[in-house]
């Protein structure tokens, strides 16, 4: 009933001829095809690559958190200062200030490529958002864990190793998929930096032709990679549960 | 249920008196629009008689910050046209002479801050030109009305002294190239189909973004337009050098970019005409674009 509403709503406008001339425009989609899904190979690339790295340095920032004791203090707070900063700088800025600033310091052995610098600027940054996910995930495995653990002789490493980590994460994989996604939009900005990817191919392609539909292009392909992700990820989360809490039947 | 029902209708009521209005407000500014034009017998280029975004006053567009040798502040670098008008560099004295030819003192020109990109977004503009260094091209054309030439251009290829291209003597030496450009210039375009690399270009926000990509050594050249180099060349980046201009497939000008449709075109081409005539602009390019020109590349 909403939808129809919203229908009504859109094509009955005045402007809804033009509007749908300039970003639902049948023959600039076909052109688009062409060329933005050859871009969108450089945002899979760019993020397959980054989420391996986050996932794991972002682990250790929160295993940093968690250190206990205080001659563990200094990395504890190096972690929280590491996930404030990065949270909190815009990551157009991250990518900005290392994608052309580091280069420029012409330091040598450093690597130059924009796209290292790019992808190792989104490492950085949402390691920063995963660490806290992690945390989460750490912090809500019931303590009697960790207590029946450290009973059993385990040091507080081989606690998280063994006992822990493998129940945080397993409850923490809706979240870690939602930050995932966020990383699949984010490789957008490493266009910036000059690499032509998907979402600057459909820039291209508007500047050329004055149409708005290739970025409808560039919508649909990142939609149509988030969807099977996410039913990818509810049925590992189903299958987690059955096995966890020795579920019988169908959910 | 009954509830979801009665929203819905009110959403229902909201929207349909939303379209009416807006249809409302689209047959209002037409009679407004009609009633304007058909009345005067009178010279359609008289001040008085102009269609201008704010009355007796002539609006004009650019971006920022504008570079010379295009505008030039009190100090001879780029120009924030937020900030105190100029009338040094090529463009500004265009406009400005423009400007006069149509009937308005200096006082009565405005400068408002168009980013590029912004100026080929079909509909209504906020200027009454824009003038930025645009190309003329047919596909830019259906969007947007220009006038005719006041600058005929051609693109650069910019590199670093130190590199091996700066000996490039035709095109065949860049196909190696890793090449950079501004989204949705000529010079991108000119990029790919005049020297096709073998790499594919990069392509950046702004000519800063390239020239800083240039000197950090993230790419071998950049193409812009001829002037454009001069400036790069002398003052952003020093150790780099304009290796040669590009052939250009027709002839490439600058115009200044109208809403389209619109009449105060025809006025300003009538002035443009006049300048040419009577070299005034060979006189603005003499000031603001010397320089020797580097060889073409073939």
């Amino acid at each position: 009933m909403f939808a129809v509403v919203i229908v009504l709503l859109v094509s009955n406008s005045p402007g809804w001829p033009e509007v749908k001339q300039q970003f639902f425009n049948r023959e600039f989609f076909r052109e688009s095809l062409h060329t933005v899904p050859k871009a969108f190979l450089l945002n899979v690339k760019i993020f397959l690559v980054a989420e391996i790295f986050i996932l794991a340095f972002a682990l250790v920032i929160a295993v940093m958190r968690g250190l206990p004791g205080p001659v563990f203090f200094p990395l504890r707070a190096l972690a929280v200062v590491y996930a404030d900063l990065f949270r909190g700088v815009p990551t157009i800025l991250v990518i900005y200030l290392l994608g052309f600033g580091v280069p420029a310091l012409q330091l040598s052995g450093v690597p130059t490529g924009e796209l290292f610098w790019g992808t190792a600027a989104l490492v950085l940054v949402y390691s920063a958002y995963v660490s806290e996910v992690y945390r989460a995930g750490i912090e809500s495995v019931h303590p009697s864990q960790s207590a029946a653990a450290r009973s059993l002789g385990l040091s507080h490493l081989k606690t998280l190793r063994f006992v822990i980590i493998p129940q945080a994460v397993r409850r923490v994989i809706p979240p870690l998929l939602n930050d995932f996604i966020g990383l699949q939009k984010d490789t957008a900005l490493v266009a910036l930096l000059g690499p032509v990817e998907a979402f600057r191919q459909a820039q291209i392609d508007v500047a050329e032709d004055f149409n708005y539909t290739p970025y409808l292009v560039a919508a649909l392909l990142f939609i149509l990679l988030t969807i099977p992700l996410a039913r990818f990820t509810d049925w590992l989360v189903v299958r987690d549960r059955r096995r966890q809490l020795a579920l019988g039947g169908v959910r | 249920m009954r509830k979801q029902f009665v929203f819905a209708f009110l959403v229902a009521i909201l929207a349909l008196a939303a379209a009416a209005c807006g249809s409302d407000e689209q047959s209002a500014d037409t009679t407004a629009a009609g009633g304007g034009t058909g009345t005067t017998a009178a010279d359609p280029c008289a001040k008085d008689q102009l269609t201008l975004k704010t009355p007796g006053q002539l609006t004009i567009g650019t971006d920022n910050p504008a570079f010379p040798p295009w505008f030039q502040d009190a100090k001879g670098g780029p120009w924030n046209p937020t900030k105190e008008p100029t009338k040094m560099g090529y463009e500004a004295a265009v406009a400005y002479a423009v400007a006069e030819g149509l009937g308005f003192t200096d006082d009565e020109v405005t400068w408002v801050v168009v980013p590029f990109n912004n100026i080929f977004k079909p509909g209504a503009t906020d200027f009454d030109f824009d003038i930025n260094q645009v190309s003329f091209s047919e596909k830019r054309a259906q969007a947007v009305d220009f006038s005719d030439s006041y600058y005929d251009v051609e693109q650069a290829v910019v590199v670093d002294k130190s590199s091996n291209y700066a000996q490039a003597t035709s095109l065949a030496d860049l196909k190696e190239a890793k090449l950079g450009a501004q989204i949705g210039t000529t010079s991108y375009d000119a990029i790919l189909d005049t020297i096709q690399p073998s790499q594919q270009p990069n392509v950046y926000n702004s000519n800063d973004d390239a020239i800083r990509a240039l000197k950090n050594g993230n790419i071998d050249g950049i193409v812009v337009d001829y002037p454009t180099s001069l400036y790069v060349t002398a003052v952003q980046a020093p150790n780099t050098v304009a290796v040669g201009r590009l052939p250009s497939a027709g002839q490439e000008y600058f115009g200044l970019v109208f809403e389209k449709d619109d009449p105060l075109r025809e006025c300003v081409n009538q002035v443009i005409a006049k300048l040419r005539s009577d070299g005034t602009l060979d006189q603005f390019a003499q000031k603001w674009i010397e320089g020797s020109a580097p060889p073409i590349l073939k």
